[in-house]
């Protein structure tokens, strides 16, 4: 247990030191990395905790980021009060895609998270009174942005961006660890296991497994809300059905990785267009190449699943062998 | 009048098309047990290779069954080469592959043929034709035409070959399949290329008029799920025919209420597809289990 | 040489030794009755005879022995396997399940489809029936009828009276007798002793994975610890 505070230390020294040598724009970046990290917790919330797969975390981002850049454009909220509003408006949307769940078990998450995904651009688009349609909502320079795009407390625009994302994304941690640890935790990991034996101990599968959804959603809620204010701009065109699957591709990405998977994973989401772009005669001006690699990782990743799982399992029998 | 029939016909039209491809979808959920998400991404694939080879000077129809003939190959490699080594395991891991799948070939396309829609005639002329004060577009009657007459092409295939009768043993029982001497993991591959065969159909019919591009099909695949969740996601008559009435109802929405119009379309299948999971499961159009 | 034979075979499933070194033989057109107690390894004879368990020991099929077995391929040897709980093709209807019976047949005869109706006039009465909707008697004939429609050498039946009326069982083993008739080597396994041993020429006892008794079915019939522990009297 103190090997592990000690890392954490050690961790959250890193992440505070980090920005400091870096320009402007690649703060904004690494804070970008923190909304996706944020959101890959929903996802992993529901891939490893729950069962469930998330084809539509980009959509549940769409609503938290369209939430917070309403409420600061056009009704003068400031932009920190947002958050936990676009937690709760996308956190609802997650309920509502997660009722089908209860009748039926199985993949209908999936398939309703991923039509959430593909006709969030569009209503969003239609209606463009609340929303500004194609061209977007702009948050920059309005008054309720905090810092005015200018920096905060002798802080640049940049580090302040970094600073929020990253102490709200700590936070969504420390939260979701203690949710999961609690007795809420082990229901859900009962009814993810065997639902007739979650049943039959008492667990109550439905208010359990939309509570899950709920808070899934809510962080991917959060996510947006904070890419929105890092960005400083929304538009339809931010929240295609493409980067909710670049989100699942983090999340498994993250199965390898245990506690820092989901860094790991937002790291992938943010960066990999780069890394593709190291590879010679690939023009990654282009979308294509960028998105067949993460789905070539994806399909690669899942391949070797269960040879991982396999292995790990097998390195852990023989930890536990006892000599005759 | 004359404008519901026209809606009528250019609802089925769409509709046949989200037939075409939730029947490619409940045949691979009942062989193999598997949502393949990557459904969509394999039909404009299959359009794409189409338009390949009548870029290169094919006569379409030569084209268009060499694109048939290929589809099939390779969506039987696709399932005993990638899906295969996984069959065993859970099927959230399964739906994820092909997830990847999607995304793999969804990128694939936009690197080797670019994000810019590219014209594809198809066997169709885009003319209209007017009966009796409406206009229908030829090419819209010819795809409902062939959207029926291949999803009974298949109907047969299903229910009067040795190899339908094949398919269905091994998607009702494997173990009783297998005891009877059928090879399920052919049958399984089988499978699977039937479906892509049907997607590529359903992909040349799509591309004349949503033009050929990458993302041509990924709200299509929207549709063609809810279509095949109001057949119960194991009724393949259910899913054509949900297909069809969920390509009117749109196409009718969109018209008729202006509140909704057309961008709202994606939004409307996914009610269904909500209202159908909370309310009839088995699906209204599904197959009634003893 | 015999039809089928199995020398010192042994399978398990995880760490249970179900099978613990079994062999016998079964001649060709012969009927052999497979008597046990719950447990004793008869169900699992069958399944590794059609390589649905991981044996050790050898099973031999007219002299030659068959090292890597599965169903589908002692299916077109002319092993015909009906497990236990008598699986049909739900959703199927009563005649194609018969035709699928007749998958390792080049097509299905009509004359075969005849034979099966005429053994089974409620299948005829039910042939576009789904199996789903068949009483347990109905479905026990159903995989009965499939296995007739494979036309095989050697018919291995597992626990065909399970939850059957008595009425129905005897119809079964009636069926079974007239297969037998015509060719077809039969192996049962079964729980009731009494109509097994009845019907069968020769018999085996299985205790624990091993074969204890082995010989006459009459001869057995009238053996005495075998009347006590399983026939009863």
């Amino acid at each position: 247990m103190r090997q592990k505070l000690a890392w954490l230390a050690l961790a959250a020294i890193v992440l505070a030191a980090l920005p400091l040598p870096l320009s402007e724009p690649h703060t904004v970046e690494l804070a970008t990395v923190g909304a996706y990290f944020i959101a890959i917790l929903g996802v992993d919330l529901l891939g490893r905790h729950a069962g469930e797969v998330s084809l539509g975390h980009g959509g549940f981002m769409a609503v938290g980021a369209y939430t917070t850049a309403t409420l600061t454009a056009d009704h003068g909220v400031r932009d920190l009060w947002t958050i936990p509003a676009a937690a709760a408006v996308a956190g609802g949307v997650g309920l509502l895609a997660g009722l089908p769940g209860l009748r039926v078990s199985g993949l209908s998450f999936a398939l309703a998270s991923f039509g959430i995904a593909v006709a969030a651009p569009t209503t969003l688009r239609r209606f463009d009174h609340l929303t500004g349609g194609s061209r977007g909502i702009a948050l920059f320079g309005k008054s309720t942005q905090t810092g005015h795009g200018l920096g905060v407390l002798g802080l640049t625009n940049g580090q302040w961006l970094y600073a929020l994302t990253w102490t709200v994304g700590v936070a969504c941690f420390l939260v979701l660890w203690a949710i999961l640890a609690s007795s809420f935790g082990r229901s859900l990991h009962a009814v993810r296991d065997s639902e007739l034996a979650a049943a039959a101990a008492g667990v109550n599968r439905p208010a359990v497994k939309l509570a899950a959804f709920g808070i899934s959603a809510a962080l991917a809620g959060i996510a947006g809300s904070l890419l929105a204010i890092d960005v400083a701009y929304v538009s339809p065109h931010t929240f295609p059905i493409q980067l909710s699957l670049y989100l699942l591709v983090g999340s498994v990405a993250g199965l390898y990785g245990s506690i820092w998977g989901a860094v790991l994973g937002a790291l992938l989401v943010q960066y990999l267009s780069r890394l593709v772009g190291l590879v010679p005669h690939v023009d990654t001006s282009r979308a294509g190449p960028t998105t067949f690699f993460f789905g070539a990782t994806l399909v690669a990743l899942m391949l070797a699943l269960p040879l991982v799982l396999r292995s790990a399992d097998a390195i852990a029998r023989r930890g536990h062998a006892r000599p005759h | 009048m004359t404008g519901f029939l026209e809606h009528l016909v250019s609802g089925l039209a769409s509709g046949g098309i989200y037939g075409l491809l939730a029947l490619a979808i409940v045949l691979v959920r009942r062989t193999t047990g598997v949502i393949n998400f990557a459904q969509g991404e394999m039909a404009t694939l299959a359009a794409f290779g189409c338009w390949t080879l009548v870029d290169h000077g094919w006569a379409f129809w030569p084209a268009f069954g060499a694109t048939i003939a290929l589809s099939f190959a390779g969506g039987a490699a696709l399932q005993v080469v990638v899906l295969r080594p996984v069959e065993r395991g859970p099927l959230a891991g399964i739906l994820v592959l092909t997830v990847g799948l999607m995304l793999s070939l969804n990128g694939l396309m936009a690197w080797i043929w670019g994000g810019a829609p590219k014209r594809f005639d198809g066997p169709f002329s885009a003319s209209l034709v007017t009966v009796g004060g409406a206009a229908f577009s030829k090419r819209d009657i010819g795809v409902v035409v062939a959207s029926l007459a291949v999803a009974a092409l298949v109907g047969l295939l299903l229910t009067r070959t040795k190899l339908g009768l094949g398919l269905r043993a091994a998607s009702a029982s494997p173990a009783e399949a297998r005891l009877a001497g059928v090879r399920v993991g052919a049958m399984r591959a089988a499978g699977w290329g039937l479906a892509a065969a049907l997607g590529a159909v359903a992909g040349v019919l799509a591309a004349p008029s949503l033009g050929l591009e990458p993302n041509m099909l990924q709200t299509a695949l929207l549709y063609a799920l809810a279509a095949a969740v109001l057949g119960g996601l194991d009724s393949p008559a259910g899913a054509l025919v949900g297909g069809l009435l969920l390509g009117v109802l749109l196409d009718l929405v969109g018209s008729y209420v202006h509140w909704v119009g057309g961008e709202l379309r994606p939004a409307t299948a996914l009610a269904v597809l909500l209202a159908v999971l909370l309310v009839r499961p088995a699906g209204p159009l599904g197959v009634r289990r003893a | 040489m015999p039809l089928l034979e199995l020398r010192d075979v042994e399978a398990g499933y995880g760490g249970i030794r179900a099978l613990d070194g079994v062999s016998l033989s079964v001649e060709e057109g012969d009927f052999v009755a497979i008597l046990g107690a719950n447990g004793a390894g008869k169900s699992t004879m069958l399944r590794a005879i059609c390589g649905m368990v991981r044996t050790r020991g050898d099973v031999l099929l007219d002299g030659t022995k068959i090292f890597h077995r599965t169903p589908e391929g002692m299916a077109r040897k002319g092993v015909t396997h009906v497990p236990e709980g008598r699986g049909t093709f739900t959703t199927l209807t009563v005649l194609d399940n018969l035709r699928v019976g007749s998958w390792v047949q080049r097509g299905t005869s009509t004359r075969d489809l005849a034979r099966v109706f005429e053994l089974f006039p409620s299948l005829y009465e039910r042939r576009n029936v789904r199996a789903a909707m068949l009483s347990g008697g109905e479905q026990q004939m159903l995989a009965l009828g499939r296995a007739l429609m494979a036309r095989p050498r050697l018919l291995l039946v597992d626990e065909p009276s399970l939850g059957l009326a008595p009425l129905v069982l005897r119809e079964i083993f009636a069926v079974l007798r007239r297969m037998n008739e015509s060719g077809t080597a039969i192996v049962v396994v079964e729980q009731t002793a009494q109509l097994a041993l009845a019907a069968a020429r020769h018999a085996f006892v299985l205790e624990r994975g091993r074969v204890v008794l082995g010989g006459d079915a009459a001869g057995l019939r009238l053996d005495e610890p075998v009347r006590r522990t399983y026939l009863g009297y």
